[in-house]
């Protein structure tokens, strides 16, 4: 077939993008030439929309071994020993097909973490879903937590957090981002980097099949009514085969056979051997007759294509092939040498010994589109003037019920109860905390994780609702009473051709990057999803952070759960009563406008640098960060999680028991501490100039608020417990 | 006192139990599925996971793997054959304890923690607890035990059920029962009550940092009763 431009068109090419290829090779490109073009330059593999706005976020730190750029982002923590960590999404590809879509995307990060030479040893995941009452929420939602479960159960890789939420701005596209983290030894981590001419290029893994071809161009475009169609671009997972790949790539990296070692992901045996030798300033050649392939007949285009899972790229060091096909032997796995380093610094590929392609893999990464897209800015909203008789005619324990088993505040372990969150005998903090958090195999240290996304904020303010992530990722972390370290994004918007939405991501990757700054709390790793979009409706920008912190003892971790009757219970950070976009303003009194709390990036840092030290100091017996729903849904989940009640009243402040119980300042933690303590816990706070308040005290049974309103333990989980469990059956 | 656990193609549960046998005092080797021959033990352990991937049934494809015609000869003679989980479903799948595991009753993974009763005292596993009721971690798809109406018989005849669900006061009513298996059976023996297989993983509950140390008892039990 001869190439033009409607067929660069229908690979999803621009008409201009199309010049500049046969530009930039002087002729037209033939189709398998095509068809690398259109995966390297498709948004999901050149950031072509992105890639100027993110070279602005904060990638480097003390910690920081490895920022953007490889496989995974790397940090050390100490002792020699190194976390290797990154988020991804799968979207596109589970709303086609929730089970494989996910599975894949699980298998796919965590592929890019032992690329890196680290063994997985915890698996996160956040996952948005349409409005509960869409047709196909509940399928989307089994069949996703199916896929997710069903790759990471098999791997043995717990799965330690993650976060769900519903809005029906994700009816038409659900989010998928899957975050692995990773344990290596600092002195053994490995690059993509090729290095050296004539070093043998080795095929690992599944056998090529027609599976995923084109999936990263599908993920690239908007979807219509048509999408359904598209099915064929999913991949297929085996999740059995991905653990053989692991052990047999942990035996490989045990020696020093190996140069370079990087994962056909999005664009398969294209993007991985096109970004070692460009990483390397060298050429590479294949030889396509030497893949091994699942289906007869494929041609080099299905071949350089295909997205089939669980398949690696190595480049090895001369003379290591037969001990390096011994172990892939073992573990039955398909071994080919198909390739080696060049000097051409092109990618010239044969297939029955001919040229089929060559391309100088310059015009590939160098050379690809990198677009300034016309962007609008967002003002901040007017406040909501809500008269305060409005609030008289609420009933607490009604507000309450309803704000406790709101789908996106309700109990979800529905959900991780199908997860193994207890393999590998290390997991010290299951889901459902603040933070999952993990020992470090046969040391005192641990490691904890969180995942979160604030898409109403962002979407009321996206440059508010950037900072805001960020911060909570840090709370998160600092509630179970880990330093926070550094970060991983997965940036989920709409299409970057509107304004509107290109304004979005543009706002809250600034506000990210301002939040990540002044916390010294780096980006190390990220990916960007664009065209979350069905026709023209986009959803609601949705940057989603994964934020990894250490204990240096992990017998110093903090739980949220009461712990003792007669305990106090103090609010850390102040209460100013915002709100606007709070889950109150928007559920109950049905009000969607207004802008998101503001944060205030001095107090943050203070009082979380704060009740780190008290925790340090050990005079915190549980902590929560106060979130959606404000202070009262925190300190209902601390009863609940610890069987206990609490007495409270609220402070005597010039406002209404609704606004100081309901809102969703930022900042906020709820500690439990001993009486005995807290002269001592005081004087800290004052020293440091962290505003509190003494609120309440730990009971035996009932929440009591301000000696009027009573609330059972039990009351409080049914309504929080039931209300996915009852959805989902 | 020395042990061996089996790693097959897929066994994620492997280090784990490495990790609690030599915790409390085994000796513990790691046997590669594709050998011949077992070193010399006292305890064999299939580990958890996901054998083969599961494939075709869960354990059927391991119960044939060239190590098993030497695990299937050691048990005959009488060697102690511990099965967790997915070994709990290759003991079955190789014959060495009757029944088989379907798919959980909803049809779902489960991972949580469950109340196990200890049923018969007789045999060298339990042997000298003093307690009755444990509280144990399950994590699995298919673990819903089932049995023939006359399997079922002889089993409770020999005194063949190990443990069943229960609640924490060793009830074992249907509502304990977290996957429908036949009269709430978590684990069973062989007739001999030399080898025991059974759902619950007692190596993730090692020390009181993880899901609860009613593990540590076993395992503390188990070493004491080879002795």
């Amino acid at each position: 077939m001869k190439v033009n431009e409607q067929i660069a068109i229908d690979h999803g090419l621009k008409k201009e993008e199309y010049k500049k290829i046969c530009d930039l090779l002087k002729r037209v490109p033939n189709l398998t030439e095509l068809g690398i073009f259109s995966a390297m330059w498709n948004e999901h593999c050149s950031y072509k929309s992105s890639r100027l706005h993110l070279k602005k976020l904060p990638t480097s730190g003390k910690k920081v071994i490895q920022g953007p750029g490889e496989n995974a982002g790397v940090i050390d923590i100490e002792d020699g020993d190194a976390i290797v960590f990154k988020i991804e999404s799968h979207n596109h590809p589970s709303f086609i097909e929730p089970y494989q879509g996910a599975a894949t995307g699980v298998g796919g990060i965590m592929r890019d973490v032992f690329t890196m030479g680290a063994r997985p040893i915890a698996n996160l995941n956040s996952i948005h879903f349409g409005s509960s009452q869409h047709k196909k929420t509940k399928n989307l939602l089994r069949g996703v937590v199916h896929g997710i479960g069903g790759y990471g159960n098999c791997m043995g890789v717990p799965t330690i957090a993650g976060q769900t939420s519903f809005d029906s701005s994700y009816n038409g596209n659900i989010l998928v981002n899957a975050m692995t983290l990773g344990l290596v030894k600092k002195n053994k981590i490995f690059y993509s980097k090729a290095a050296g001419l004539n070093k043998p290029v080795i095929y690992v893994g599944s056998k090529t099949g027609r599976d995923g071809i084109h999936g990263a161009s599908m993920a690239s475009a908007s979807f219509d009514e048509k999408i359904e169609e598209k099915k064929p671009t999913v991949q297929v997972g085996d999740p059995f085969t991905e653990k053989l790949l692991l052990e047999a790539c942990l035996e490989l990296m045990a020696g020093d056979s190996i140069i370079a070692i990087q994962d056909m992901g999005a664009a398969g045996l294209t993007s991985s051997s096109i970004e070692m030798a460009s990483k390397g300033n060298l050429g590479i050649e294949l030889n396509l007759n030497k893949v091994p392939c699942r289906e007869s007949k494929m041609t080099p285009y299905e071949i350089m294509l295909s997205e089939s899972q669980e398949r690696m790229l190595i480049v090895l060091e001369n003379g290591k092939e037969d001990l390096a096909k011994k172990i892939f032997d073992k573990w039955d796995l398909d071994f080919a040498v198909i390739g080696k380093t060049t000097n051409s610094k092109n990618i010239e590929l044969f297939y029955d010994e001919k040229q089929v392609a060559s391309i100088p893999i310059n015009t590939l990464v160098e050379n690809s589109p990198m677009y300034d897209r016309k962007w609008k800015k967002t003002k901040l909203p007017k406040k909501n003037l809500i008269k305060k008789e409005e609030f008289k005619k609420f009933k607490i324990k009604e507000v309450l019920n309803k704000i406790l088993s709101n789908p996106n505040v309700c109990s979800k372990e529905w959900i991780w109860q199908q997860y193994d969150h207890t393999v590998m005998g290390d997991t010290i903090q299951k889901p459902g905390g603040d933070s999952g958090v993990v020992r470090v195999h046969g040391t005192d240290k641990a490691v904890a994780a969180t995942v979160d996304s604030s898409a109403i904020y962002c979407w009321a303010h996206p440059l508010t609702g950037g900072k805001q992530v960020v911060c909570e990722s840090w709370r998160n972390l600092i509630s179970v009473g880990a330093t926070p370290i550094a970060i991983t994004n997965c940036l989920n918007f709409g299409s970057p051709e509107k304004e509107e939405n290109m304004g979005e991501f543009v706002e809250c990757v600034q506000g990210i990057g301002e939040a990540c700054e002044y916390l010294k709390f780096p980006v190390v790793s990220g990916n960007v999803s664009f065209y979350n979009q069905t026709k023209e409706i986009g959803i609601k920008p949705t940057p989603s952070i994964g934020g990894v912190g250490l204990i240096k003892d992990y017998k110093q971790m903090i739980t949220m759960d009461f712990k003792e009757i007669d305990n106090l219970v103090l609010i850390i950070g102040k209460t100013e009563g915002h709100l606007d976009q709070s889950l109150f303003a928007r559920n109950i009194l049905n009000e969607k406008n207004g802008p998101p709390p503001e944060i205030n990036l001095f107090n943050e840092k203070n009082n979380g640098e704060t009740v780190l030290q008290l925790i340090k100091d050990n005079l915190v017996r549980s902590a929560h960060d106060v979130s959606i729903g404000g202070i009262i849904t925190a300190v209902s989940k601390m009863c609940i999680k610890g069987n206990k009640g609490i007495e409270f009243n609220k402070p005597k402040y010039f406002m209404s028991d609704t606004e100081y119980l309901f809102s969703e300042d930022q900042g906020r933690y709820v500690i439990e501490i001993e009486p005995k303590n807290l002269k001592k816990v005081e004087s800290i706070l004052n020293k440091n100039s962290v505003h509190f308040d003494e609120f309440g005290k730990i009971t035996d049974k009932n929440m009591i608020i301000n000696g009027k309103t009573k609330v059972t333990i039990d009351e409080l989980k049914s309504y929080n417990t039931n209300w996915l469990s009852n959805y989902m059956n | 006192m020395k042990s061996a656990v089996i790693t097959f193609p897929g066994s994620n549960c492997d280090r784990d139990m490495h990790v609690a046998l030599n915790k409390f005092g085994f000796k513990n080797k790691m046997v590669w599925h594709n050998d011949n021959e077992l070193p010399k033990s006292d305890l064999i352990v299939l580990p958890g996971g996901f054998s083969y991937g599961d494939y075709l049934r869960c354990g059927s494809m391991a119960s044939k793997s060239k190590i098993m015609q030497s695990v299937i000869n050691f048990a005959k003679s009488g060697g102690l054959v511990m099965g967790i989980c997915n070994g709990f479903q290759i003991l079955v799948e190789s014959g060495l304890v009757p029944g088989i595991l379907l798919r959980n009753k909803y049809l779902e993974f489960i991972c949580k923690n469950v109340f196990v009763k200890i049923d018969n005292k007789d045999n060298p596993y339990f042997k000298n607890l003093d307690k009755e009721v444990f509280e144990l971690h399950i994590a699995h798809n298919e673990g819903n035990y089932f049995c023939t109406n006359d399997q079922l018989k002889e089993i409770q005849d020999n005194n063949q059920v190990a443990i069943y669900y229960c609640n924490d006061n060793g009830k074992t009513e249907e509502k304990f029962n977290p996957n429908g298996s036949l009269k709430n059976i978590a684990g069973i023996f062989n007739k001999e009550k030399n080898v025991l297989g059974m759902m619950p993983h007692p190596e993730r509950m090692i020390d009181k940092s993880l899901s609860g140390e009613d593990g540590s008892l076993f395992f503390k039990n188990l070493i004491n009763n080879i002795k």
